[in-house]
C-alpha cells in the first residue's frame, strides 16, 4: 500500500440515503453509498465489470447473511461492499474497494489505497 | 503420486476437481493444454455470440488452479509419450515424469476431404478462437452455409443467424436433419421451424466442391447444383484426438479414439483416456456428462475404489431458443420391437413419437419436436423403466380443460436428475432434509442445476415435494429479510400504516433489505399509498428505472415514452416529439404499444426533455414502472366500417383512470371495436371487446414469453358496470400477487381459476367488492404526473446528475454507433 490520497467527494447533506452517487476523479469513475441503515459508508469503481458498465452508483443497497452489497441495476450481479467479490456468481470478477472518511459534513474518499485483493489475473480479451 | 493431464478441456478440468476434492497424499498434479485459455464450457459456447465474455465461459478462473496446487501449463501440447520411460514431452520442450497419464484431448471438428476446404472464409466450430475468427469474418458476410445438420450444425447456423447474417443455410448429407436423434417426420417439422427463423435446410446433398479463387464464393454439389455463399461452416461431425496415443503405441479404434476399458484404461495400465478422446465398446461419447462420468471412473480408481463405466444414456435435447427438438431412449425402435405413437400437428408445428413395448408397460425411447417440455418428465420414465399410463397417448396428448400430460408419477430414489454433474433424485432430497431448503442452496450443496441447467424444473419439484413430506407449507417468502409473502406484507405495511422501506423494514423485517426486497416492498407502498415513488426515503429502494424514472439501457442511457393515452396523438404533439427527438439526438421508434419511444437520452437530459414534453402537453407513459402501461385501441365507430362502440374513447378513458397505478407487475390493457379485434385485447391483462349489447371484459392475457389468451369475466356490460369490474379486478390482484407476477400466472395459480375469480370479482363471494373500488379510487385521486413533479422540484431534479462533483458533466464513457441514419447503444 502506498500513502493516503483523500479526495474530496461532496458532502453529507448532498447524499441520497440508502443509495449511491457517482465521483468523478480525473478520468476513473468512482461509487460512493451511504448505507444510512446501517450508518455506514462505502465507495467502489462505478464500472460493473459483468458488462463493462459505469452503473454500480445506481445500483441498490443491501444485505446478504450480515455482509454489505451493492446490486448492479443491469443484471442484478451483487457485490460484497467489504471486499469486493461477487456475491452470486463466482466467474465475475471482483470491484475494487476505496475508504471512505466523513470530517466536518464532506466526505472524502482514498484514491490511493485501492483495496483488490480478488481481482483475478485473467482479464477479459473478447474483440 | 505423479499425474499428468494431457488437455485441459471440459472433462480434463473436471477430473482435476473431482481428484482434488478427494485430497489423496502427496498428490502432484500437471495439467497441459494446448489452448490459451483455461477450460471453458464449450457446451454452452454458441453464447459467446450472444454476449457471454471469455471469464463467463471459463469453468474456473486462472487463480484456481495454482490455489489447488495444480501446476498449469497453457498453450503448450504434449507432442510426446515415453511408456517405457513413463516420461512426456511438451512443445516448449518440458520432459515430466509421470506415475500415471490421463488422456483427455478431446475431440477436433471431422472435416471432409472436399477440394477447397484451405479457402479463406471456410471455418470449423469447436474452440472460442474459431469462433473469434468466424466472428471477424461474419461482418463482411451477406450469407452463410453450415455443412452438417447435426445437433452442432443446427447450433452454428443459428450462431450465424445471431451474428446478423440474414441468409443462412444448413447442408446435410442424409435424407433428414439429425439423423442420429430424430426420424423423417420430426426431421420435416424441424426444417419448418428453421424456415420460419430464416435458416434454409437442403437435405440429400452431398457438397462436391468449394468453389472461389482465394475466398470463397460458393459450394457445388454433386448434383450439379450450386449455392453461392460467402462464408463455410464444417460442422460435419467429430474426430477423437488419439494421434499422440497411436504414435506411443497406444490402442485405436479403427475410426479413430482411444481404447479403454470399463476403468477408462488403455492398453498401458498407467494410461488412462476420458472423455471425447476415448472409445468404449466401440462408442466414442460426444457429450460432456458421459465425460464427466469417466474423469469419475479415473479418480475413484486413482484412491483405490472399484467404480465402472457402463456406458450412458444418450438422448438429447438441442439448445436452440425458440426451438424444442429432442430424442429420448431409442427413437428409431420399430415394427416387431415396439409399438410407435406418432402425433403430427402440421399446423402447430408439433411432432411427438412415442415407442412402447408391445406390452405397452414400459416406455422405449421417443422424439420431440415443436414442443419438448415433457421431455424430462418421458425421459426419466423412459431411463427408470417406470409404469405409464393404459393409455400411452396421454404422455404425449394434452386432454381436457385442465389437460397437462397429468399422470403425475414418481421418480425411484436412484433416478439421476441431473447428469452433468451425476446427482440422483436421493442426494437432493437427502440436502433438502439437511437444511438445503432453497434451489439456489441445493444447487451449491450437491451441484444439481450447475451445468446444462436443463434438469432446474426437476430439482424444483422434486424439492416442494420433499418439504411437503416434512409437512412443512411451502410458502413463498419474500426473501431472506422478510419472513412472509407479498400478500401478508401488504396486509401489514397496510394495517400499521407504514409508508418507507425503513420503516418496513424495521417493523416487519430484518437485515438491511436487498435487490429483491426493496422493489417489493416500493411496489407495495406505492400500491397503498400511491405516495411519488421518487421521496428521498423510498428512492433509492426502487429499481433503477423507477428510481430516475426512465428505462435504463445498454451503455447506461435512457429511454423516454411518454403517454399516448389510446395510442391517439394529435399532429402538434407529433411534431413536439420530433422536436424533442432532435434536439436531444434521439433515436425514435414506434413501440409495440402504440406510442413512441425515445431512447439514448443522457440521465443529465432527462429533466430537460421532460420539461419540453410537458409543455407540450404529454406525461408521463410509466414504461420504467411495474405500473399500467398502455391501452391500445383500434380505431372502433368512428371511422371503421365494423366498429360497434368508439373504442378509442373508452381506451381513452380507461388509460386516464389507471394511468400511474402501481402493481406487482406491469398491466397492459386493450379495447377493440368488434370482434375482429384489430386491438389484441385478448392478449392483455385485461381487455375489452365491443359486443351489440355493450363491451366484452376479458382477463388474464399475456404475451411475453408464454403467450396465454384472455378469458371472458363478464358479458355484454355497459361502461360504467366494465370500469368497477375492472376496479375490482385490478385491486384484488395488487392484493394477492407476488412479486413480479404478471396476472396470467396469478390466475394460473389460483385455486378455483377463472370461476373463483369470477365470483369474487361479479358476485362478491368474498363481500370485498366495496373496499376493493374505494382503495381503487383513492389511488385514481391521487395520482399525479411523477415527471411534472420531478422538473418543478429542484430537489428532485438536482438528482438527474451522472458526477455529483461535476453536475454538468455527462457520463464520458457512453458511446454510440449510426445505423439507418440514427444512432444506437453501442455493443458489450
Ligand atoms: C419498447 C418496447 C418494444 C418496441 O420497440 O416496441 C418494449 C421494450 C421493452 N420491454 Fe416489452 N416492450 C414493448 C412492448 C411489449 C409487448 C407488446 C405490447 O405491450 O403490446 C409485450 C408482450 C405483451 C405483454 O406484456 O403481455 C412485451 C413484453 C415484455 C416482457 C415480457 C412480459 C411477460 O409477462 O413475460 C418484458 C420483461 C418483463 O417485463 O419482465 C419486457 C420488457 C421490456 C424492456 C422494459 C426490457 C428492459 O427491462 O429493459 C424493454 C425496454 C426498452 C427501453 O429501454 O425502453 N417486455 N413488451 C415496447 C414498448 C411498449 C410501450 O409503448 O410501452
Ligand atoms: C458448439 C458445441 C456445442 C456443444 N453442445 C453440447 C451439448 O449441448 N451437450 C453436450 O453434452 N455436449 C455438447 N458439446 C460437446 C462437449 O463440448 C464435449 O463433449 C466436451 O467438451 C468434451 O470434453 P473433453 O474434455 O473430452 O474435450 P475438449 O473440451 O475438446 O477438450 C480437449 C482439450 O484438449 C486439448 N488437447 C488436445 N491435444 C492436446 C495435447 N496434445 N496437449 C495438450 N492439450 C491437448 C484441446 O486443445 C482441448 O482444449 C458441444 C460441443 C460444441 C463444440
Ligand atoms: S422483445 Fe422486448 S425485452 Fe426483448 S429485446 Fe425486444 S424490446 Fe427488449
Ligand atoms: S453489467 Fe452489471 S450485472 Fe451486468
Amino acid at each position: 500500500m502506498t500513502e493516503n490520497n483523500w479526495i474530496y467527494a461532496c458532502n453529507v447533506a448532498d447524499m441520497p440515503h440508502n443509495g449511491g452517487v457517482c465521483v468523478q476523479y480525473g478520468t476513473e469513475q468512482i461509487a460512493l453509498y451511504y448505507f444510512t441503515h446501517r450508518d455506514e459508508w462505502y465507495a467502489t469503481q462505478n464500472l460493473c465489470p459483468h458488462r463493462q458498465q459505469m452503473a454500480l452508483s445506481r445500483g441498490m443497497l443491501g444485505s446478504s447473511l450480515g455482509e454489505p452489497k451493492v446490486a448492479c441495476p443491469f443484471h442484478k450481479k451483487t457485490f460484497s461492499l467489504t471486499d469486493g467479490h461477487c456475491m452470486n456468481d463466482e466467474a465475475c470478477a471482483a470491484i475494487k474497494i476505496y475508504p471512505v472518511k466523513i470530517q466536518d459534513g464532506a466526505v472524502f474518499i482514498d484514491v490511493a489505497s485501492i483495496y483488490s485483493s480478488l481481482i483475478t489475473s485473467y482479464e477479459q480479451e473478447k474483440m | 503420486m505423479k499425474v499428468i493431464v494431457i488437455g485441459n478441456g471440459m472433462v480434463g478440468q473436471k477430473f482435476c476437481e473431482k481428484l482434488i476434492a478427494k485430497k489423496p497424499e502427496q498428490l502432484e498434479l500437471t495439467v497441459f493444454g494446448e489452448e490459451t485459455l483455461p477450460a471453458y464450457d464449450r457446451v454452452h459456447l454458441s453464447e459467446y455470440f450472444a454476449g457471454k465474455t471469455v471469464q463467463d465461459l471459463c469453468m474456473k478462473p486462472m487463480g484456481w488452479y495454482p490455489e489447488n496446487g495444480i501446476n498449469l501449463h497453457l498453450g503448450d501440447p504434449i507432442v510426446e509419450i515415453d511408456r517405457s520411460n513413463k516420461t512426456v514431452t511438451s512443445f516448449d520442450g518440458k520432459q515430466l515424469a509421470y506415475d500415471y497419464l490421463v488422456l483427455a484431448t478431446g475431440s477436433a471438428a471431422f472435416v471432409p476431404s472436399i477440394s477447397g476446404v484451405d479457402k479463406q472464409g471456410v471455418f470449423v466450430y469447436r474452440t472460442i478462437e474459431d469462433l473469434n475468427l468466424i466472428w471477424r469474418h461474419a461482418k463482411v458476410a451477406r450469407s452463410a452455409v453450415v455443412i452438417g445438420g447435426g445437433l452442432l450444425g443446427l447450433e452454428a447456423a443459428k450462431a450465424c443467424l445471431d451474428l446478423g447474417i440474414k441468409d443462412t443455410h444448413v447442408i446435410e448429407f442424409a435424407p433428414r436433419l439429425m439423423p442420429r436423434q430424430i426420424d423423417e417426420g420430426g426431421s420435416y417439422i424441424l426444417s419448418q421451424k428453421l424456415k420460419a427463423l430464416g435458416i434454409t435446410t437442403h437435405t440429400t446433398k452431398n457438397t462436391a466442391v468449394i468453389l472461389g479463387n482465394e475466398t470463397i464464393t460458393g459450394l457445388m454439389f454433386a448434383d450439379g447444383s450450386i449455392l453461392s455463399t460467402d462464408m463455410l461452416v464444417i460442422s460435419a461431425g467429430i474426430k477423437p484426438r488419439d494421434e499422440l496415443a497411436k504414435k506411443c503405441g497406444l490402442h485405436t479404434g479403427h475410426r479413430g479414439g482411444i481404447i479403454v476399458n470399463e476403468h477408462m484404461q488403455t492398453n498401458d495400465p498407467s494410461v488412462y483416456a476420458i472423455g471425447e478422446c476415448a472409445v468404449y465398446e466401440g462408442m466414442v461419447y460426444g457429450l460432456v456428462a458421459p465425460g464427466y462420468d469417466m474423469a469419475e471412473v479415473v479418480v475413484n480408481k486413482l484412491i483405490g475404489g472399484t467404480k465402472t463405466f457402463t456406458g450412458f444414456d444418450m438422448s438429447t435435447k438441442l439448445k436452440l431458443i425458440g426451438i424444442d427438438v429432442a430424442s429420448f431412449g431409442d427413437p428409431f425402435i420399430a415394427d416387431e420391437d415396439a409399438r410407435s405413437i406418432i402425433y403430427h400437428d402440421n399446423h402447430n408445428s408439433v411432432y411427438k413419437r412415442i415407442n412402447v413395448s408391445n406390452d405397452g408397460k414400459t416406455l422405449l425411447g421417443g422424439i420431440l419436436v415443436g414442443d419438448a417440455e415433457a421431455y424430462n418428465q418421458l425421459q426419466q420414465i423412459c431411463v427408470n423403466k417406470l409404469a405409464i399410463p393404459p393409455s400411452p397417448v396421454d404422455l404425449i396428448v394434452k386432454r381436457g380443460k385442465d389437460g397437462g400430460t397429468g399422470t403425475s408419477f414418481e421418480l425411484p430414489d436412484s433416478a439421476l436428475i441431473c447428469s452433468c454433474e451425476g446427482v440422483s433424485k436421493l442426494t437432493i432430497s437427502e440436502a433438502v432434509n439437511a437444511g438445503n431448503e432453497s434451489f439456489d442452496a441445493v444447487k451449491k450443496c450437491t451441484g444439481a442445476g450447475s451445468g446444462c441447467g436443463g434438469c432446474t424444473p426437476m430439482v424444483k419439484d422434486i424439492i416442494a415435494a420433499t418439504l411437503k413430506k416434512q409437512g412443512k407449507i411451502i410458502r413463498n417468502v419474500v426473501c431472506e429479510h422478510f419472513n412472509y409473502s407479498r400478500q401478508e406484507l401488504y396486509d401489514l405495511v397496510k394495517l400499521k400504516n407504514l409508508h418507507s422501506f425503513d420503516e418496513v423494514l424495521d417493523t416487519l423485517g430484518s437485515g438491511d433489505g436487498c435487490e429483491v426486497c426493496r422493489p417489493a416492498v416500493s411496489s407495495i407502498l406505492a400500491s397503498l399509498w400511491n405516495d411519488l415513488i421518487i421521496k428521498k426515503e423510498n428512492a433509492t429502494s426502487q429499481d433503477t428505472n423507477d428510481r430516475f424514472l426512465a428505462n435504463i439501457q445498454k451503455g447506461g442511457t435512457y429511454s423516454v415514452v411518454p403517454r399516448v393515452p389510446g395510442g391517439e396523438i394529435t399532429p402538434d404533439k407529433l411534431i413536439a416529439i420530433g422536436q424533442v427527438a432532435k434536439k436531444y439526438n434521439l433515436y425514435t421508434k414506434i413501440t409495440g404499444g402504440q406510442r413512441i419511444d425515445l431512447f439514448g437520452a443522457h440521465l443529465n437530459d432527462l429533466p430537460l426533455i421532460w420539461e419540453e414534453l410537458i409543455a407540450a402537453g404529454f406525461e408521463s407513459g410509466h414504461a420504467y414502472g411495474k405500473a399500467l402501461r398502455t391501452v391500445k385501441s383500434c380505431v372502433g365507430s368512428t371511422w371503421c366500417r365494423f366498429g360497434l362502440h368508439d373504442s378509442v374513447s373508452f381506451a381513452i378513458e380507461i388509460e386516464n383512470r389507471y394511468k400511474g397505478l402501481r402493481a406487482p407487475h406491469k398491466i397492459k390493457s386493450a379495447v377493440s371495436g368488434c370482434i375482429r379485434e384489430c386491438a389484441e385485447a385478448q392478449s392483455k391483462d385485461f381487455g375489452i371487446i365491443a359486443t351489440e349489447k355493450g363491451w366484452n371484459l376479458f382477463v388474464c392475457g399475456n404475451g411475453g414469453s408464454k403467450p396465454q389468451h384472455a378469458l371472458l369475466l363478464a358479458a355484454d356490460v355497459d361502461s360504467a358496470t366494465c370500469i368497477k369490474y375492472i376496479d375490482r379486478f385490478l385491486m384484488f390482484y395488487i392484493k394477492t400477487a407476488d412479486p413480479l407476477t404478471r396476472t396470467a400466472t396469478w390466475l394460473n395459480k389460483m385455486e378455483g381459476g377463472i370461476d373463483y375469480l369470477r365470483n369474487v370479482v361479479l358476485h362478491d363471494s368474498l363481500g370485498i367488492a366495496a373496499e376493493l373500488e374505494a382503495e381503487m379510487q383513492l389511488l385514481v385521486d391521487h395520482y399525479e404526473c411523477e415527471w411534472k413533479k420531478a422538473v418543478e422540484t429542484p430537489e428532485l431534479r438536482k438528482r438527474f446528475t451522472h458526477f455529483i462533483n461535476a453536475p454538468e458533466t455527462k457520463d464520458p464513457t457512453i458511446a454510440f454507433e449510426t445505423l439507418r441514419e440514427q444512432k444506437k447503444a453501442a455493443g458489450w
